[in-house]
Formats: C-alpha cells, sequence, structure tokens
C-alpha cells in the first residue's frame, strides 16, 4: 500500500494528510481489535472452564463488546467528594495515550506502512510505556480510597520491578541484530533465523516479565479482586474506567507484536502474505496470554517482588554475557 | 533516501490521536450520561463500610527502596542499549568494558540482596 508509504516522501501537507488518514484507520482497527479480544478472552476462558461465555448479543455473542462500550458512554461519570479533582480526571488519559502512541512502532509488513520507522524503536517503546505507571499510580493516589492507593502503589511497584528484567531481555536480541529498529531485527532474523532459538533464555525472561508488566494472571496482584476490590480503578466508572482497560488491552496487544516481531520473524514465512504471518504469531501470543489467566493461580506478593529481582534479572544478565561473549567469539573466530 | 523527520511526525500524530479520542469519547459521554451526585454516592467505596479518615496516609517505605533499585537499573539498560547496537564495532574493549560495568551492578545487587532489600515481607 504506498499510499500509507510515507518514509521516502517529502514532507507536504498531503503527506501529513495520509499520515493523519493512516494514524485513524489504525486507531479504529485497535478499537476493534481490542473489542474481539475482551470478546475472545470471556469466550476462550469460558470454554476452558466447561462454561458457554457471551452468547447473548447478536449472533454468538459477537457484540457483547460494542453493548458494554456504549453501556460505559451512557453511564455516569463518578468523582468522588474527597478525590483530587484534576488528577482523577486526567489520570485514565495519562494511562490510555502512551499504550496507543506506543503502537506507532510495530511494523505490520515487509514494506511497512502504518509504521513510523523509528532507530530507538525499542527504546521509545519501554520509555513510553513507563508513562502508563504514572497515571495508574496517579489515578489509585487521586481518588482518595484506600484500596486504590495499595492497588496503584502495588502496580508501580511491580510494573516498575518487572520493567527491569524486561528491558534487559531485549538486549540480547539487540545485540544479534545491531540494532534498536524492529525493522532491521525483523530482517536479521529472516537472513539468519528466528531469535527464539538462540535467545531462548531472554525469550522465557521477555514472556514472564511481559505477563508481570501487563498485570495479568498469574502476576495480577495489583488488581486482586479477592482483596483490593478493584485496585487502582475501584473508584473510577464510565468511560474514564474504559480507559484504563482499553490502556491495558492495548499493552497485551502491543507487547504480543513485540514478541512476534523480536522473537518468531515478524511478518517473515513461507507461502501466506507478511501480514498474515504476523496476524497469526500475534493471535498466538495474545492466545497465551488468555489461557495463562484460565489455568494459573495468582502469586504471593512477596514472592512476586523477590522473583523478579532474584530470579529474573540475574537470569537476563545471565543471558546478555552468553550472547555477548558467544557473538565476539563467533566474529572473531 | 528516507525522510527522518517523517517518523517522527508520524508520532506527532499517533499523540494528536490519542488525546484526541479520549476528548471526543468524554464529550460525547457527556451528552450521553445521566448526572445526579449526592453525598453518598461521593463517598469513597469502602466495601459498604462508613468510610474512615484520609487514605493519603503514609505507606511502607519499601516502595521507596524498590524505585532506587529500579532507577539504578533502569540506567543501566539505558547504557547498555547503545553498547548493544555498537557491540559489532567496539570490538575485544567493548565486550570487557560492559563486563565491568555489569559486574558493578551484580556487586550492588547482591549487596541490596544480603542487606535484605529484596524480600517483601
Amino acid at each position: 500500500m504506498p499510499f500509507f508509504q510515507w518514509v521516502n516522501d517529502a514532507l507536504t501537507w498531503g503527506t501529513l494528510f495520509r499520515m493523519l488518514l493512516g494514524g485513524i484507520i489504525v486507531l479504529l482497527f485497535l478499537l476493534g481489535v481490542v473489542a474481539y479480544m475482551l470478546y475472545f478472552e470471556r469466550k476462550i476462558i469460558g470454554w476452558m472452564q466447561l462454561r458457554i461465555g457471551p452468547n447473548r448479543v447478536g449472533p454468538l455473542g459477537l457484540f457483547q463488546s460494542i453493548a458494554d462500550v456504549l453501556k460505559l458512554l451512557a453511564k455516569e461519570d463518578i468523582v468522588p467528594a474527597q478525590a483530587d479533582r484534576p488528577l482523577f480526571l486526567i489520570a485514565p488519559i495519562i494511562a490510555f495515550v502512551p499504550s496507543f502512541v506506543v503502537i506507532a512502532a510495530i511494523p505490520w509488513t515487509a514494506s511497512h506502512p502504518f509504521t513510523a520507522d523509528i532507530s530507538v524503536a525499542l527504546l521509545y517503546y519501554l520509555a513510553l510505556s513507563s508513562i502508563t505507571i504514572l497515571g495508574i499510580m496517579l489515578g489509585g493516589w487521586a481518588s482518595n480510597n484506600k484500596y486504590s492507593l495499595l492497588g496503584g502503589m502495588r502496580s508501580a511497584a511491580q510494573m516498575i520491578s518487572y520493567e527491569i528484567p524486561l528491558g534487559m531481555s531485549l538486549l540480547g536480541v539487540i545485540l544479534m541484530a545491531g540494532s534498536l529498529n524492529i525493522v532491521d531485527i525483523v530482517e536479521a532474523q529472516r537472513r539468519f533465523m528466528w531469535f527464539i532459538i538462540p535467545q531462548f533464555l531472554g525469550f522465557c525472561v521477555f514472556i514472564v516479565a511481559a505477563t508481570a508488566e501487563l498485570n495479568r494472571t498469574p502476576f495480577d496482584l495489583p488488581e486482586a479482586e479477592s482483596e483490593l476490590v478493584a485496585g487502582y480503578h475501584t473508584e473510577y466508572s464510565g468511560f474514564r474506567f474504559a480507559f484504563y482497560m482499553l490502556a491495558e488491552y492495548l499493552y497485551v496487544f502491543a507487547i504480543s507484536c513485540l514478541g512476534a516481531a523480536l522473537f518468531f520473524g515478524g511478518w517473515s514465512g513461507p507461502l501466506l502474505p507478511g501480514w498474515l504471518w504476523f496476524a497469526i504469531k500475534v493471535s498466538a501470543f495474545i492466545f497465551f496470554f488468555f489461557w495463562l489467566r484460565a489455568t494459573m493461580p495468582r502469586i504471593r506478593v512477596d514472592q512476586l517482588m523477590t522473583f523478579s529481582w532474584k530470579v529474573l534479572l540475574p537470569l537476563a544478565l545471565v543471558n546478555i554475557v552468553l550472547t555477548s561473549v558467544i557473538k565476539y567469539w563467533v566474529n572473531a573466530g | 533516501m528516507t525522510n527522518y523527520w517523517n517518523s517522527y511526525l508520524f508520532v506527532l500524530v499517533f499523540l494528536a490521536l490519542g488525546i484526541a479520542l479520549p476528548a471526543a469519547a468524554l464529550t460525547i459521554g457527556r451528552w450521553l450520561r445521566p448526572h445526579n451526585p449526592y453525598r453518598e454516592k461521593l463517598t469513597p467505596y469502602e466495601s459498604g463500610v462508613e468510610p474512615f479518615g484520609d487514605a493519603h496516609v503514609r505507606y511502607n517505605a519499601r516502595y521507596y527502596l524498590f524505585a532506587l533499585l529500579f532507577v539504578v537499573f533502569d540506567v543501566e539498560i539505558l547504557f547498555l542499549y547503545p553498547w548493544a547496537v555498537g557491540f559489532h564495532e567496539l570490538g575485544l574493549f567493548g565486550l570487557v568494558e560492559a563486563l565491568i560495568f555489569m559486574a558493578m551492578l551484580v556487586i550492588g545487587l547482591v549487596y541490596a540482596w544480603r542487606k535484605k532489600v529484596l524480600e517483601w515481607n
């Protein structure tokens, strides 16, 4: 689709218009993806627990998510009297905006339309995704509710703890590809092999740290329903709550894209077109996160923090040392 | 020839759209949703019990220790990313240098471990 490839074009109003159009298409696409991720999460977990899952709204319950969004849109936007009003109102937006902006760096196919070809894409991803932690913590604090505060603090502590192994696990991939650009990393895998094989240790650290970073089971302590009611968004209602949920699911999608592109060769694959390969790999990742939720019990809070610093971080460091030494040895010999 | 700024302009377009969506959705929602606050509704939720005190209390200092550790290791990542990109050109010097750098941080981690900063109880 050359209409949506602007990387080589001169910067004119026409180019800007195409970018804007491309951005809107990606936004609408993502809203659709999130709506059906929610549907399939409920459906798949339903099947795994021998239930039917949503099946009332539309054929097979396909319109369930749309009904949920419309319902949330019509719900009252309650701001607690003791809350820090401006912060309370803006916190979900602070959490949502980076979750959408990170997706600009995801390359969908070999010719990467709809993609910002950023040379520091991985750094860009890590930097922006940290801003969401700020939104979550501010929301928890501004609600002036004890559950929210606890949930927000737990979330922040967990997400910063697991961001370290996540960032370090990517270092092995960067070492092998010699670039932070996701497009270059995929190209390096096409020349060599999928990085899941040489970077298996890095991938293990990545997938565990990613699950924790997404606050998903078995690391869903910030939202432990049985302890904290709902966590940092206890006081949120209506569409502000929806934006927290949207941010959460956009990150599930974004990190699945990252995993598919960095470890499974992104769009590369035989016979089928590139975008379809990418979609299959991303869907497999998303399914894996849902599957985990249906299978694993929640771990304890002391185990959670200790696991990141005492197990994942040393493993990630070992991976970096091994990768760099072996790469040096191969290059020299 | 790639036009360097185009990619960053696209990021700015995403940023603008990312702010526009909540702004639009919350404005449209304002026309649709009811607005009927009263005192009981606006109290913080505490499992149905009358809320007591303020939630802005002092909390565990342990969070602060983890935040400090996070800063140390996040900066390490920031140093290692450019190193990993330039690894091919840096040669043996780059490898040894980074190993020493990581060894020093591992000493820091071991120190925190021995001091029981990493325990959560």
